[in-house]
C-alpha cells in the first residue's frame, strides 16, 4: 500500500515539476500545440460543411411524409404525373385528412437563372410550385417576413436561405422569369431544411407559365402516422394505374444528397489525415527535443530514486496538455469561425442550388479532441520510453 | 566538395529529427500537390474553354430547351463561323452512382467544333457509318474497362425509352483522346439523329449552343447580337464566352471548393511553419559547434553557406518526395470520377511546388545561419559551458 502511495506521489511530484518547466522550453511547445491547434481547426472545419449540408438535407424529412416520384425518375427533375395520376395517389390508404380534404401536395420542380449575391454570377435556384395544403404536410414552414402567396396570383415566397445567397429576392420586390413577372410577398423558414433554398409559388400558376398543361413532378403525401408508410407504398406500388416510386421523405433527401457529402466528407477525411500525420511528426520532435534537452534533469531525478513508469507519465502528461491546449484552440477557432456560416453549392443531383449553414455540432468538436488526444499521446509515447531508458550515469554525463 | 561529409554529419547528429522533419515537409508537399490537383479539378472548365466559342441557352436556365430551328438563324448572323449544338440526355450506366456525361450531337459539327478532342480517322469514318454509334473519352474508357465495339445499355430518366427498345443500347466506336492534359475525357457523345428518332417527346428541342466566332475580339458583341435576335421571342437566349460559362457554373460551386482550398493552404503552411521552426533549433542549439568551426578559420560567408545547405538540404528532399508521392497518387486515377472532370496535377503546381520547397529552406536556414555567420568566437565557444 504505501508502495503504491509512494509511487502515486511520485508521478503527482514529476509531473507537476514536468509541467512548470515548461515556459522554459516555451518556443518549442507553442510550435506543437499551433500545429495541433492546425490540425484540428482543419478537421472541425472542413467536417463542419458536411454536417451543415447533411443537416439541411435530414432535418427537412420527417417519418410521417412520402414522396411520390414517376418510376425511374432520379429526381423531382425527371419525373411526371398527370391530374388523374395525383388524384389516384390522394385516394390511396394511409393519407391523412385535413379540413379541405387529403393532406397532399402535388408539386412542380423547375430551376431559373439568379444571379449569387456573393459573385454576381448566374446560378441555377430550384423554383417549386405548390399546392394550398403543402404548408400542412410539411409542417415546419413559417412565415418570417410578409405574408403567404395568394392563390392563382403571380406571387412567390422565398425560403431565407435562398433570399440570403441570389439578388434581388426581397419582399416588395419583383423578379422577371421569362415572359412572366413574379412578386416576392413573403420570406419562410423550414427549419434550417432544404425548402430554405428554394422559391415557391402557386402550383396552378406555374404550370402554365412553363407550359406544363395540367401535369405535376411530384406528390408530397402527410401520413396518418409513421406506420401507415408500408400500406401507402403498397396500395400504390400494386395499383396497375400507375408507376410510381415511394419514398419516405427522409430517404428520399438522403439518396438526393450523397455525391455532395461524400465528396466533402471524402476529400475532408483525407486532408485531416494527412495533417494529422504532419502534426505527429511535429509532436514527436518537439517532445523528443523537450526530452534530449532535460536528459540531465531525468537521469539526475532516476539517480534520486524515482522509477521510470512516473518519468514516462510525466513527459506524456506534457504532451497530453500541449495537445489539449492546441486541439482546443483550433476546434475554438474553428467553432467561431464556421459555425452558422452561410453558404450555398449545387447539388448534382437536382442541378439546383442548396443553401445551408456550416454546423459545428458537439458530437464534431469531441471528435476533434479524441484526435488532439491521440496525436498528444502517440507523439509523447516514444519519447518518453526513450527518457525511461536512458542509462543513468551516460544521461548525468550529458551536457 | 569537400563539405559534403561535414554536411552529412550536420544532418546525421540526430537522425531521428532530422528524419521527422523531413516527413513533415514531405506530407506538407503531398497536401500542395493535392491541392493543386483539386483546384485544377474545380476551375477545369475555364481552362478548358476556348476563346472563340460561345455558349447560348435558355434564359431562364439551361435545363430549358431551344429549337433547333435556331441553329440556321444563328448560322447566317455576320462573324459566325460554325455552330453546334448539344443536349443534356443523363443517361445512367446500371447505377446512377456510374454518372458520367452523354450527349447526343452531330458528329461532323461535333468535332470541327472542338479540336481538341482528338479522334483517330478510321474511327471517325466508322462513327459516321454507325447510327447507334458513340465516343467516350480515354478516361472513361478506363474507367469502365471498356474498348472499340462494346455496347453501353444507358437508361434515361429525362428521355425515358427509346422508341421500340428497353434501353439506349450504344455502341463503341471511337475512343477520344484529349489535346491536352486539361482536356475532360470523361464523357460519351452520340449520334443526335439517332437521338432524335428514337426519342418520345420534344422531338426537335435541343439543350445548349455551341458557336465558334471568326474573330474572339468580336466575341461579346455576337453575344449580344444573338439575344436580341431572340429577345421577345418563347426561346429567349442567354449568349456568353465559353469561358465564362465555364467560370459562373465553377461559381456554383461556390464557397466550398474556396474554403477547401483556404483551409488545405492554412494545412501547409502550419505544417511548413513546424518543420521550419525545428530546422531553426537544431542550428541554434550547435552554436557552440559552430563556434569551433570558425575558431578552426573557417570563414563567416563558409559558416553561413554550410547552415543553408543544410536547411535547404532537409527542405528540397522532403519537398521534392513530397510533390513526388503527390504525382504518383494522382496520376493512378480520380478519387471521385463522376464528380471531378479531371484529376492531375499541373505542371506549373509542381514548379512552383519545388521553388517553395527551396523558398522554406532558405527561410528557415537564413536567421540562424545569419547568427551564426556573426557569432563571436569567444562568446560561442563560452556557451557551451
Amino acid at each position: 500500500m504505501t508502495r503504491f502511495t509512494n509511487w502515486i506521489s511520485q508521478i503527482v511530484s514529476v509531473v507537476l515539476f514536468n509541467l512548470q518547466t515548461i515556459p522554459t522550453r516555451l518556443g518549442s511547445a507553442v510550435t506543437a500545440a499551433v500545429g495541433i491547434a492546425g490540425v484540428v481547426g482543419v478537421l472541425v472545419g472542413v467536417l463542419a460543411i458536411a454536417e451543415g449540408f447533411q443537416r439541411a438535407m435530414t432535418v427537412s424529412g420527417s417519418p410521417d411524409v412520402a414522396v411520390v416520384l414517376r418510376t425511374g425518375a432520379d429526381s423531382e427533375m425527371t419525373s411526371g404525373f398527370t391530374r388523374e395520376e395525383t388524384r389516384v395517389i390522394s385516394d390511396a390508404p394511409g393519407v391523412a385528412r385535413g379540413k379541405t380534404g387529403a393532406l397532399t401536395s402535388s408539386e412542380l420542380f423547375v430551376i431559373i437563372n439568379l444571379p449569387k449575391r456573393s459573385t454576381g454570377t448566374d446560378a441555377n435556384v430550384p423554383l417549386r410550385g405548390i399546392e394550398p395544403a403543402a404548408y400542412d404536410v410539411r409542417g415546419n414552414v413559417t412565415m418570417v417576413q410578409g405574408r403567404r402567396f395568394e392563390t392563382g396570383k403571380n406571387e412567390v415566397i422565398i425560403g431565407s436561405g435562398a433570399a440570403r445567397a441570389f439578388s434581388g429576392l426581397d419582399v416588395g420586390k419583383q423578379i422577371k422569369i421569362g415572359e412572366n413577372t413574379w412578386d416576392v410577398v413573403g420570406i419562410f423558414t423550414a427549419n434550417g431544411g432544404i425548402a430554405e433554398s428554394e422559391i415557391w409559388t402557386d402550383a396552378a400558376v406555374l404550370q402554365p407559365a412553363y407550359h406544363r398543361n395540367d401535369n405535376f413532378q411530384s406528390v408530397y403525401v402527410k401520413l396518418e402516422s409513421p406506420d401507415a408508410y408500408q400500406a401507402f407504398k403498397d396500395a400504390l406500388t400494386t395499383n396497375p394505374q400507375l408507376k410510381v416510386k415511394v419514398l419516405r421523405q427522409s430517404e428520399f433527401y438522403a439518396e438526393q444528397s450523397t455525391a455532395v457529402t461524400q465528396f466533402v466528407t471524402t476529400i475532408g477525411y483525407f486532408i485531416a489525415t494527412m495533417m494529422a500525420v504532419g502534426a505527429l511528426f511535429g509532436a514527436l520532435n518537439t517532445m523528443y527535443g523537450a526530452v534530449s534537452a532535460r536528459t540531465r534533469e531525468i537521469a539526475t531525478l532516476r539517480a534520486l530514486g524515482f522509477g521510470s513508469g512516473p518519468v514516462v507519465l510525466s513527459i506524456l502528461a506534457e504532451s497530453l496538455l500541449l495537445a489539449f491546449v492546441g486541439g482546443a484552440f483550433g476546434a475554438g477557432v474553428a467553432y467561431l469561425l464556421f459555425d452558422g456560416f452561410q453558404t450555398s453549392t449545387i447539388n448534382f443531383q437536382t442541378f439546383s442550388q442548396v443553401t445551408f449553414a456550416f454546423r459545428v455540432s458537439t458530437a464534431l468538436l469531441l471528435q476533434a479532441i479524441v484526435f488532439a488526444a491521440i496525436i498528444g499521446s502517440l507523439g509523447g509515447l516514444f519519447p518518453a520510453i526513450r527518457a525511461a531508458r536512458l542509462p543513468i550515469a551516460a544521461g548525468l554525463r550529458e551536457t | 566538395m569537400k563539405f559534403l561529409p561535414l554536411l552529412w554529419a550536420g544532418l546525421g547528429r540526430k537522425k531521428l529529427r532530422t528524419a521527422l522533419t523531413l516527413l513533415s515537409i514531405m506530407v506538407a508537399f503531398l497536401l500542395y500537390g493535392f491541392l493543386g490537383a483539386i483546384k485544377e479539378a474545380l476551375n477545369g472548365g475555364v481552362a478548358m474553354a476556348g476563346i472563340d466559342r460561345l455558349v447560348i441557352r435558355h434564359k431562364v436556365s439551361i435545363i430549358q430547351t431551344l429549337p433547333e430551328s435556331y441553329k440556321a438563324r444563328i448560322q447566317s448572323m455576320p462573324g459566325v463561323d460554325a455552330v453546334s449544338y448539344q443536349t443534356w440526355f443523363g443517361g445512367i450506366y446500371q447505377d446512377p452512382k456510374n454518372f458520367f456525361s452523354t450527349i447526343p450531337v452531330n458528329p461532323e459539327e461535333f468535332l470541327d467544333m472542338f479540336p481538341e478532342f482528338i479522334l483517330k480517322k478510321d474511327e471517325k469514318e466508322s462513327w459516321m457509318k454507325t447510327r447507334t454509334g458513340a465516343i467516350i473519352g480515354k478516361a472513361l474508357a478506363e474507367r469502365f474497362h471498356w474498348k472499340l465495339g462494346d455496347h453501353i445499355p444507358l437508361q434515361s430518366p429525362i428521355w425515358g425509352e427509346p422508341a421500340g427498345q428497353s434501353l439506349w443500347d450504344l455502341e463503341v466506336v471511337g475512343i477520344y483522346d484529349g489535346a491536352k492534359k486539361s482536356t475532360d475525357t470523361t464523357g460519351l457523345f452520340f449520334r443526335y439523329d439517332y437521338f432524335d428518332e428514337a426519342r418520345k417527346q420534344d422531338k426537335g428541342q435541343i439543350g445548349w449552343y455551341y458557336v465558334r466566332v471568326k474573330n474572339p475580339d468580336d466575341a461579346a458583341a455576337i453575344a449580344k447580337k444573338i439575344d436580341e435576335e431572340f429577345a421577345n421571342s418563347p426561346y429567349e437566349t442567354k449568349a456568353e464566352p465559353e469561358g465564362a460559362f465555364a467560370a459562373g457554373f465553377a461559381q456554383q460551386i461556390g464557397d466550398i471548393g474556396t474554403i477547401v482550398l483556404a483551409v488545405v493552404s492554412a494545412v501547409f503552411f502550419t505544417i511548413l511553419l513546424v518543420a521550419g521552426n525545428t530546422m531553426a533549433q537544431s542550428v541554434r542549439e550547435r552554436t557552440e559547434e559552430l563556434g569551433v568551426l570558425k575558431a578552426m578559420g573557417f570563414s563567416n560567408g563558409l559558416v553561413l553557406a554550410l547552415v543553408m545547405m543544410e536547411s535547404c538540404f532537409i527542405a528540397a528532399i522532403g519537398g521534392f518526395a513530397g510533390l513526388g508521392i503527390a504525382w504518383i497518387i494522382i496520376s493512378s486515377g480520380n478519387p471521385v470520377p463522376g464528380l471531378l472532370p479531371m484529376f492531375y496535377l499541373p505542371t506549373n503546381n509542381i514548379i512552383i511546388g519545388a521553388l517553395l520547397a527551396i523558398v522554406l529552406g532558405v527561410i528557415a536556414g537564413v536567421f540562424p545561419a545569419w547568427q551564426a555567420m556573426r557569432l563571436r568566437i569567444a562568446e560561442a565557444l563560452r556557451r557551451g559551458g
